[in-house]
């Protein structure tokens, strides 16, 4: 815990690389970079958290993995293989599924049909994986005929996330997931982003609520101004006292 | 008794069948525009024009069938043709999208500029339609004229009165229907369409999901081609063919999907009813139907005719007037 201010050292270059790793990434949206060198990883079936205070760029790194905007330095690799220059789309047939902070569903579309179309890119039956995501979010089932447009906060979020579940990605990002919802609903989303987690599946997943957020996370990250500062387990960053000063109010 | 019976027929046949064979051709006319705004996001000026030419297309290869002796009366050899100004208008407008429409839409320009260069290419139509077939009326219906002639009606019924429903009337009620019915299939029941209803709601992820946005486009082309083609064949059918009519109708067309809301198929058939019977309804002269109600003493001396008929295109654009003020998204909630 003594070296956690220290950049990580690059896993790309140690040899075992992780699932998903975003290398030393730069780069930013127009002429000026908002990345820095960031670096981010998931293992296989852990939690990755991203947090750190407004305007850090946290949203911008998910992005950056997900190919959203363009890198000027760094890599991106998933299982191994360079993704650095594929489209979002591409990214999604290799088996990432992304879920944007807003405007994640189709409103004036029922809970199904947003199901299917998260499912657009499969030829194959995917009545199976519907089910599991009924059974995962089982009121998404009692709604399935209703516009998603209409349901309340929680629910939408649920279907946000079902639908990027229907390619049956290895790798799951959430950008701020709980944004806009109550305490209570929020704790319910986590437990359900765990059991996702738990079926193998990898979560890279940016978070406001930094505190519950790292409670539930195997690895943080807290970024300031486009670099990290912190990297460690979600629990040791919650007990670092200079990450629980600076970061989670004391 | 009888007096009630009479001034219902007159009321049904110079107000409801006119009313709802024009709405038909203004709902299908309607569901083209807003499919455009749904999926392309932005108002299509050309669409008249559009309509123009897929019955151009459509009455030549009428003429040539009828030259050659085709016939499938009782019904009008337009009907025969209609495939190919089908097929002859989607190549047009598929053409204009790739030649002109990507171009701006690649630029991601504002709604407005694409409304701008659906002007242009309205005036290119426009010039396109008169140059190949002349600005002049064109009659190209044929077949049986009546389903019901007045005639027979009074002889049926005895009544006074009597009720002609033409051949034309009833088969733009009955294919109205029949495409209306296919395209919400299309749209609610098919991977395709629910892929173009996704695509409209929300473009980035539709993108992300891995939905094809050309070939979106592509589909929503040709399905506007199609309803335009059909809306303008029906149209002249009925009533004639004329490039400049045709034009107009671009007016009463917009009416009928800005009343329904913008980019709501359900609220462009609605809205095509609405205007439709607001027309004929404010344009009747209602002296003969209130002769039938009325006592003698209170008959009116006058036509009791709200507007004339030349004034029917104010009627329109007061309705767009009134549903821009008060519900600026119309009847169903589109878009705009």
């Amino acid at each position: 815990m003594t070296d956690t201010t220290a950049a990580p050292p690059s896993p790309a270059a140690s040899g075992s690389a992780p699932f998903l790793l975003g290398d030393a990434m730069t780069g930013g949206y127009g002429s000026a970079d908002i990345l820095h060198g960031c670096t981010l990883a998931v293992e296989k079936g852990e939690i990755a958290v991203i947090v750190g205070p407004n305007g850090a760029g946290k949203s911008t790194a998910m992005k950056a993995v997900f190919g959203m905007l363009n890198l000027r330095r760094g890599q991106v690799l998933l299982d191994g293989q360079d993704i650095t220059r594929l489209s979002p789309q591409d990214r999604v047939r290799l088996g990432m599924g992304f879920v944007p902070q807003t405007h994640n569903i189709f409103t004036s579309m029922t809970v199904e049909e947003n199901l299917e179309m998260g499912a657009f890119i499969r030829t194959d039956d995917y009545s199976g994986t519907m089910a599991q995501v009924y059974d995962l979010f089982p009121i998404l089932r009692d709604k399935r005929h209703q516009a998603a447009g209409e349901l309340s906060g929680g629910q939408r979020q649920q279907v946000a996330v079902g639908r990027a579940l229907m390619t049956q990605p290895k790798v799951l990002m959430l950008d701020e997931p709980t944004a806009g919802v109550s305490p209570i609903v929020m704790d319910e989303l986590f437990d359900r982003i765990i059991e996702v987690a738990r079926t193998g599946i990898s979560i890279l997943m940016v978070e406001q609520n930094a505190r519950q957020a790292l409670e539930i996370a195997d690895k943080g990250y807290v970024l300031v101004q486009g670099a990290n500062r912190y990297t460690d387990t979600g629990a040791a960053l919650l007990a670092d006292p200079d990450v629980r000063k600076s970061f989670l109010g004391g | 008794m009888t007096d009630f019976l009479n001034a219902l027929v007159v009321l049904a046949n110079f107000v409801l069948i006119p009313g709802v064979a024009y709405g038909s051709q203004l709902a299908l006319g309607a569901l083209g525009v807003t499919l455009i705004f749904a999926v392309l996001r932005f108002t299509n000026i050309a669409h008249g024009d559009t309509m123009a030419f897929g019955a151009m297309i459509t009455i030549f290869v009428t003429w040539a069938l009828q030259a050659a002796g085709v016939s499938i009366a009782p019904l009008p050899t337009a009907l025969l043709g209609l495939p190919v100004g089908i097929a002859a208008t989607a190549a047009l407008v598929y053409g204009t999208d790739r030649l002109i429409y990507r171009f701006y839409r690649q630029q991601k320009v504002a709604p407005v500029m694409l409304l701008i260069v659906s002007i242009g290419i309205m005036f290119i139509m426009n010039g396109l339609v008169r140059f190949i077939i002349g600005p002049d009326d064109q009659r190209f219906a044929d077949g049986e004229r009546f389903i019901i002639s007045a005639r027979d009606f009074k002889v049926m019924t005895g009544l006074d009165e009597g009720l002609a429903i033409r051949t034309t009337q009833g088969l733009t009620v009955v294919t109205a229907v029949l495409v209306v019915a296919a395209l919400f299939w299309f749209l609610n029941r098919t991977r395709m369409g629910k892929s173009m209803r996704a695509y409209s709601d929300n473009e980035d992820l539709a993108l992300l999901s891995g939905i094809n946005p050309e070939k979106v486009v592509a589909v929503t082309w040709l399905i506007v081609a199609a309803l335009a083609t059909i809306a303008g064949v029906l149209y002249g059918l009925d009533k004639s063919f004329k490039p400049f009519t045709y034009f107009q109708l671009l007016l009463p067309v917009f009416a009928a999907a800005i009343v329904g809301g913008l980019g709501s198929p359900l609220g462009a058939i609605a809205g095509g009813f609405v205007i439709a019977f607001s027309e004929v309804t404010i344009t009747y002269a209602f002296k003969k139907v209130l002769e039938y109600l009325l006592p003698e003493a209170l008959e009116p001396s006058g036509l009791v005719q709200l507007m004339a008929t030349d004034y029917k295109f104010a009627v329109s654009f007061a309705i767009l007037v009134i549903v821009l003020l008060i519900k600026p998204t119309g009847l169903f909630g589109g878009k705009a």
